[in-house]
This record gives C-alpha cells, structure tokens and sequence, in this order.
C-alpha cells in the first residue's frame, strides 16, 4: 500500500509574473486523505489546480516542473487523459443545471460521447451515489433536475459524478466552505469512506476540518510547501515556526 | 477501457484544435464583411469621386438628365428631416426614462409602457410609411392649408414626424436603464436635505446620467439619418431645393436614403450610379461614426 | 418658510405630472397606427388572400401567396447564413474577450449594428446580384443576414458570459474536451438567451424593405427559385401601397396586417422565452 500516486519536485507556478507555486517538492501516497492548508493566497488551490491541469486554463498562467502521476509525467501527458484520472470537487457546488441528476451522475461519460448500455450506466449511477451516500435520498427522483437539491446533496452530487469517472485522485477546493454545518458534516464523513477506494487532496483553510479528516497535512506559505507531515504530528509539534504561528493563529 | 479513452482523447483533441479554428474564422468573416462593405463602397463611388471631386458635397443641382450631380439637397434633406425628428422625440425620450426609471420602474402600468415602446420599435418602417401615407398626409394637407403654404402634404415635416416616433424607443430604452443605475445614496443624500423628487431628479439624476442620455440621443440619431423606407414614402422625393425655409419644411423634399432608393435601380450610367453610391459612402460614416461615438460614450458611463 | 415649501412641492407635483403625461402620449401613436392597419387589413384577409397571387389591375380578387413564401424562404436562408456565423462569434466573443481579435470582431458587430439598411442592400447588390447579372432570392437573403449578425452576436455573447465560469470547470474537471463543454453544457444553459436573440432579429428583418429594394427585387409571380427574382412581404407593401390603384392598396393592407402579426406574435414568444425557459442556476 505505500505506493507513491502523486509527487512533484521543484514544481512552479505562475499567472503572468506572479510566482504562485515555488519549488514545491511533494510525495502523496495511495488512499490517504491529504489536506492542503495555509492563509488566503498561498499558493495552496494553485498547487491543487496544477495537479489535473485545470490552473493553464487561466490566461496567463503557466507551470514549470515535474509533477507525476504514478510513473507518468502529468504536463506531458494529454490533459484531457490527466481530467480522467484525477477528479475535482469545487468550492461552490456546480452539478449542470440543464442535466438531471441520473445524467449529472454519468455526466463525465455522456459529454465525452462515450457510448454505454443502459444497464452498465444504471450500475455507475447506483454505486456512485451510494459512494456519496446520495442514493437514499435522490433514488426515487433521479430524473429531476440536479439544481433541485439543497447545497449539501448538490455537492454530494458533484462527488458522485467524480466518483463515476473512477479516478485515482480526488481533488477537494474548499469543499464545504459555502456550506452548512450539517452538510459539512456529511461531506467529512465521506472523506472516510472515500479513502477505502481513492486518494483525496483537500484545500481547506478550516485548520479543525484539516484535523479532522486528513491522514497527512501540507502547509503552504507564500508559494512555498512549508511543512508536510502526519496530521498529528502537524498539530501537537509543528517543526516550522510559520507553522507554529499559523496553528496558534498568529497570523491568518 | 482504459486504452479506449486515451484513444478517444486523441481524436477529442484535435476536434478541438478544429473547434477553435471554426470560432476564430467565424469571428475573422465578420471583419471581412464590414472591411468589405468599406472597400466595395470605395470602389464604386470612384468613378463619381475622380470626375465630380469634392465639390459634389455642395453641388446644389441633381438632375442626372443634364449630368450634373450635387448631393447638397440631400444633405440638408437628411439633416433637416432627422434634427426636426430628433427634437420632436427627445422630450418624449426624456419624458419615458425618467418614468420608468425613476418614478414608476416596476408594476403592470410600467410593464405596459415599456412593452409599447418595444413595440414601437418593432413595427417595421414600412408600416409606418404606408400609415402615414395614407392617414397623416390628409390631415398635413388640411393643416398646411391653413397656416397658408401649399397643400402638399408630403414633406420634410410629415416625414419627421413619423421618423420621431419611430426613434423614441432607442433613446429612451437606454435612457430607463442609466436612470435605473443612479446610486440610490446619491438620491438618499438629497432627500435627506429636504429635496423634493422634482429637485432630486433635476439636480441629481440628470447630471449623474446627463452623457449617458445624451449618448442615447445619439444612437437615435443615427437611426433617424439612415431611415428609409417611412421617409421615402412620405418625403415627396423631390431633388430641387425650395427656396423659402417655409417650403423647405412643409414641401417635398428628399434625404440621401431616399433617394438611393427610388433611382437605384434606375440609375442608367456609371457616374449617375456612382453618385449614388458614394451618397450611401457618406451616410455609411456619418451613422458609424455617430453610432461609435454613442457605444464610446456608454462604455465609459457603464465602466465608471 | 411655509410657503416656499408649498410652491417647491406644487413645482414637483406639476413636473410629475408633466412626464407622467408626456410618457403616455407617444403611446397614441402606436395605438393608432396598430389599429388602422388592423381595421384595415383584417377584412382583406381569408383564404383566397393567402393563397393566390396579386391579381392584375383592374381585376378584382388576387391574394399575395408569392410575398408570404417568398419571405418565408427568404428568412429561412438569411438565418442558414446567420445563425452559424452569429453564434460561433459571439461564442469566440464571450470566450475570449481579451484577444485583439474580439477587439476587431467586437468593434465590426458596433459597425453592423449601425450601418444602415439601404447601404447593406447597395454592397450586396455589387457582390452577388452584379456578378450573377440578375436580382435574386439568394442577394436577398444575404443582405437580411447581414442584419441579422449583429443582433445574434451580441445576444450570444451577453448570454453566454452571464454563465457561472464554475460550470464550464466542472465540465472541463471532468476531461471534457472544450468543443464538447461548450456545445453540451454553455450553449444549451444559455440556449434561452440565444434563441431569444434569433427570434428577435429574425422579427427585424421580416420586415426590412430597403437591403431587398435592389436584392431580392420583387416578383408578381410565385418564384421559389433562389436565383431568380422573389417577392416579399414588406416589399410588396411598397410597391402597391404607392401605386395609384385601390384593389392594390387593399392587397398591401392585408399584407401589412399580416406582416404586423409576424411581428407581433414573434415579439411575445421572444418575452415568454426569456420570461419562462430561462435555466435556473
């Protein structure tokens, strides 16, 4: 199980002359829950952008460095391919207000034109949402509109239709920050189960979410990865005092 | 399935390398159209450029019989029928913004008007024309015959009033929205000081959206000086220009719309059809830069 | 002090109820034009009116099938030209707004928006009707495209940037490649707004007279041929509206109550559209 899927080394990112992501150098291993955490403007939704290369759509904005998936190098391969294997989660819940939430589900396989029975695209439907802990709730009105449902079930949504894609990687920017606290709860208790299958880099800027979903934390300051280390660890003997300052709340 | 997806994102990517091909052509054959509607205008008009000169512009006979071609009638024709129309509509524009935007913005009755005034500008000029021709001439005629001119009944006057209707809704369409913008603790300020709404609307409002309304204006303009079915019909495509300002006004007349669209077609040699053509070179900058002028002028209001 | 408050609230009073009456008044003429085209027009129309041709001078009877199907073929091929050109500019438009070639596109969409009508009929008369030596139901139909552009471009491009960018990066998120994103997700989210902007330019140039004037021309008969003269609505209103015979100017106020209801019934379905089918985000 200690296997490498995601590592960066003297990885960089920049929108136009801004130098966001400097010489990040990471290794993120299979089936753990990794939260990326640090002040407004560090880097940190950057970093998380470049990993399925969605942060080059910007205007401007450019990357430099290596960055793998598993053995293969991500700004080489197709990004098309990249978007496959590493899905994301937004900030905002964004299921495709024109689609139903049986079609949300399969989104990824129906806007790609890829062709499918019905039966294996009602399996992906069931097991996806039962991932999201979704399929109690909707399966009796899979075919309304996914903008029908409160924030939480749309951002479970949004997790199940990563989820169809069977990727390898789940990216999470800022998952529950427009949400409530009980949806916020149900989201964080996904993150447990989900790791059984997938391995999970979360952006949050909530220090006690990062406490309490993660395995492993990653500190970022001013483009820089501070400190990367087990959660516990992060939190009880910080070896940095950026670090420190940040968890005491010195700064935010 | 696996292989299968990297394979199918392969073809993807270079439908979208065509995809974006098909977007910028589309956008590239737009230039094209206007550099080529510039050009195609520039080259017809020559033969009427290199033989008439600049002296065209002011030449005070039409008569394509006799060769002689001047665009001066159409020049005031079009400027008279379009200031007199201007005029006419702008206290009505006015009247119709500050209504809507400030008085009554929301509600059925507001509904109803704002839906009319689209629909002023929906109806097409033919319409118009065809209306005026046959209901407003007579009653022209009637008033003529009264204040003592001829009884024509066609004219610059009757083609105005039509064309003043008819350009209300662009000024005032624009006029509703850049009212509706004025910041309401700007107005709040003024009410606070005991200013009643006339004082508010007077002294606020319209020196806050003053180059917004007048940019409104403008955009009327444009559309009242490139009118020309309503005119011609109701114009009396007459070339000659009268020689009192009385006649002028309630006698035929004709603009450079007009009278590409009656002798087009009929224009039977080359200079004659190239006079004619560089009389719709003319109007084509005079409406484009006035338009840009106008756009220029709401960008910046909408910006600020 | 009392007194001077009174006069200033009288002055507000009076200026209220001046615009409040100047706002209404040029309702009057809209109102009386509608309803003398109607009053007009409605007893012209029945069966016989819609499916014959103009019957001669001096003869009575006679219908104007010939405008009705030639602007309807006309429409429908100005908006083949159109709809394509307006949508993927006002799609490269919205995506791109920064480009010196949205600069230049977007300047050329103000320029179209301006020019005026009879000046689009003269350049297409060089462009196709000279080099094919005949007017034509195709000049016709090019010159009422080049109205239309501007109206579905613009409409385009405001719908479509009104848009959430979240939606077009859940799409991507997903790998979807960006010809999909945005012919499967932007177009049909904003697909509200562009129909209403197509239905509200095809409801201008139904009833443009001066780009056909020397385009499309005019033709007694029925012609569905596209290289061959063609006649259409609101040409045939101008041609016998100012000829000097009764029969005929019965025949074009039929024609403009017909024309008028196009144009009527396009305008609403636009504001139920836009009212009704708007995508909920």
């Amino acid at each position: 199980m200690e296997h490498t899927v995601v590592s960066a080394s003297k990885f960089n990112a920049w929108f136009g002359d801004n130098h966001v992501v400097k010489d990040v150098t990471i290794g993120i291993e299979k089936n753990q829950v990794i939260a990326v955490m640090g002040p407004s403007g560090c880097g940190k939704t950057t970093f998380l952008r470049c990993i399925n290369r969605m942060h080059e759509l910007i205007p401007g904005a450019t990357a430099k460095g290596s960055l793998k998936l598993y053995d293969d190098e991500v700004y080489t391969m197709n990004p098309i391919y990249v978007r496959y294997k590493i899905g994301m989660v937004f900030q905002r819940p964004n299921p495709f207000p024109n689609l139903s939430i049986y079609d949300n589900v399969v989104a990824g396989y129906k806007l790609n034109g890829l062709k499918m029975a019905k039966a294996d695209m009602d399996v992906i439907v069931e097991k996806s949402l039962t991932s999201a802990a979704l399929w109690k709730e909707v399966k009796d009105s899979l075919h309304k509109k996914g903008t029908f449902l409160s924030g939480g079930q749309q951002q479970r949504l949004c997790i199940a239709r990563a989820i169809a894609m069977e990727p390898e990687v789940i990216l999470f920017d800022e998952p529950t920050s427009a949400l409530d606290p009980i949806s916020t709860s149900s989201v964080e208790q996904l993150f447990h189960e989900l790791k059984e299958n997938y391995t999970l880099i979360i952006v949050t800027h909530n220090m006690q979410q990062a406490a309490r979903v993660s395995d492993k934390t990653a500190f970022f300051y001013m483009g820089e990865l501070v400190e990367f280390d087990d959660t516990k660890q992060m939190f009880t003997a910080p070896t940095d005092v950026r670090t420190q300052n940040y968890i005491t709340g010195r700064f935010s | 399935m696996k292989n299968k997806r990297l394979d199918l994102s392969y073809t993807q990517m270079k439908w979208e390398t065509v995809f974006r091909r098909i977007l910028i052509f589309m956008s590239v054959i737009l230039v094209l159209i206007v550099i080529g509607i510039l050009i195609t205008l520039i080259i017809e008009s020559m033969p009427s450029i290199k033989s008439l000169g600049i002296g065209y512009l002011w030449g005070k006979v039409w008569d394509p019989v006799a060769n002689i071609y001047g665009a001066y009638p159409f020049l005031i024709g079009t400027l008279l029928t379009s200031f007199i129309a201007l005029i006419l509509s702008i206290p009505f524009s006015y009247a119709v913004s500050i209504y809507l935007g400030e008085y009554n913005p929301k509600g059925w009755l507001s509904n109803l008007l704002k839906n009319s005034i689209e629909l002023i500008a929906a109806v097409p000029s033919i319409i118009y024309g065809f209306w005026g021709l046959f209901v407003l001439v007579p009653v022209i005629r009637t008033f003529e015959a009264k204040i003592g001119v001829a009884p024509y009944g066609i004219g610059i006057f009757t083609a105005s009033l039509v064309l003043a209707v008819m350009i209300i809704p662009y000024a005032a369409s624009l006029g509703i929205t850049l009212i509706r913008m004025v910041p309401s603790p700007l107005k709040e300020g003024a009410y606070a000081l005991g200013a009643t709404r006339f004082e508010v609307i007077r002294s606020v409002i319209m020196p806050y959206t003053r180059s917004g309304l007048f940019a409104g204006v403008l955009l009327s303009l444009g559309r009242a000086l490139g009118e020309t079915m309503a005119v011609t019909m109701l114009i009396g495509n007459t070339s000659t220009l009268a020689h009192t300002f009385k006649d002028l006004i309630f006698g035929p007349s004709n603009t450079m719309a007009s009278v590409i669209a009656n002798e087009f077609t009929e224009a039977d040699h080359t200079v004659y059809l190239s006079a004619l053509i560089e009389l719709g070179l003319v109007l084509f900058f005079v409406t484009v830069i006035i338009n840009l002028i106008g756009k220029r002028i709401i960008t910046r209001f909408t910006n600020s | 002090m009392d007194a001077r408050i009174g006069i200033r609230n009288t002055k507000s009073m009076l200026f209220k109820g001046l615009i409040v009456f100047l706002a209404f008044l040029i309702t009057i003429p809209l109102i009386i034009v509608l309803l003398y085209i109607i009053k007009q027009g409605v007893t012209q129309v029945n069966w016989h009116f819609l499916t014959h041709v103009p019957a001669p001078v001096g003869e009575a009877g006679g219908g104007i099938s010939n405008a009705l199907i030639g602007s309807f073929i006309m429409v429908i091929m100005s908006s083949i030209i159109a709809i394509p050109v307006g949508m993927f500019a006002g799609i490269y438009l919205s995506e791109n707004p920064h480009t010196k070639l949205a600069y230049y596109s977007g300047l050329c969409v103000d320029i179209l928006q301006g020019v005026p009508s009879i000046v689009v009929g003269i350049v297409v008369y060089f462009w196709i009707v000279k080099p094919l030596g005949t007017f034509s139901a195709l000049s016709g139909s090019i010159a009422l495209s080049i109205m239309m552009l501007p109206i579905v471009i613009r409409s385009t491009e405001q719908t479509l940037r009104l848009l959430p960018p979240s939606l077009k990066e859940a799409a991507l998120s997903l790998g979807v490649p960006y010809h999909r994103v945005i012919m499967k997700v932007i177009v049909p989210c904003g697909f509200a707004g562009i129909l209403s902007g197509i239905m509200l330019s095809v409801a201008r140039i139904i009833g443009e007279t001066a780009p056909l004037l020397f385009t499309a021309f005019g033709n007694p008969y029925l012609s569905t041929s596209i290289t061959k003269p063609m006649e259409s609505l609101p040409h045939l209103i101008f041609t016998y509206a100012t000829s000097p015979y009764d029969e005929w100017h019965n025949l074009a106020w039929g024609a403009s109550f017909i024309l008028l209801m196009f144009v009527l019934v396009l305008n609403i379905f636009t504001k139920l559209i836009t009212r009704k089918w708007n995508i909920q985000l």
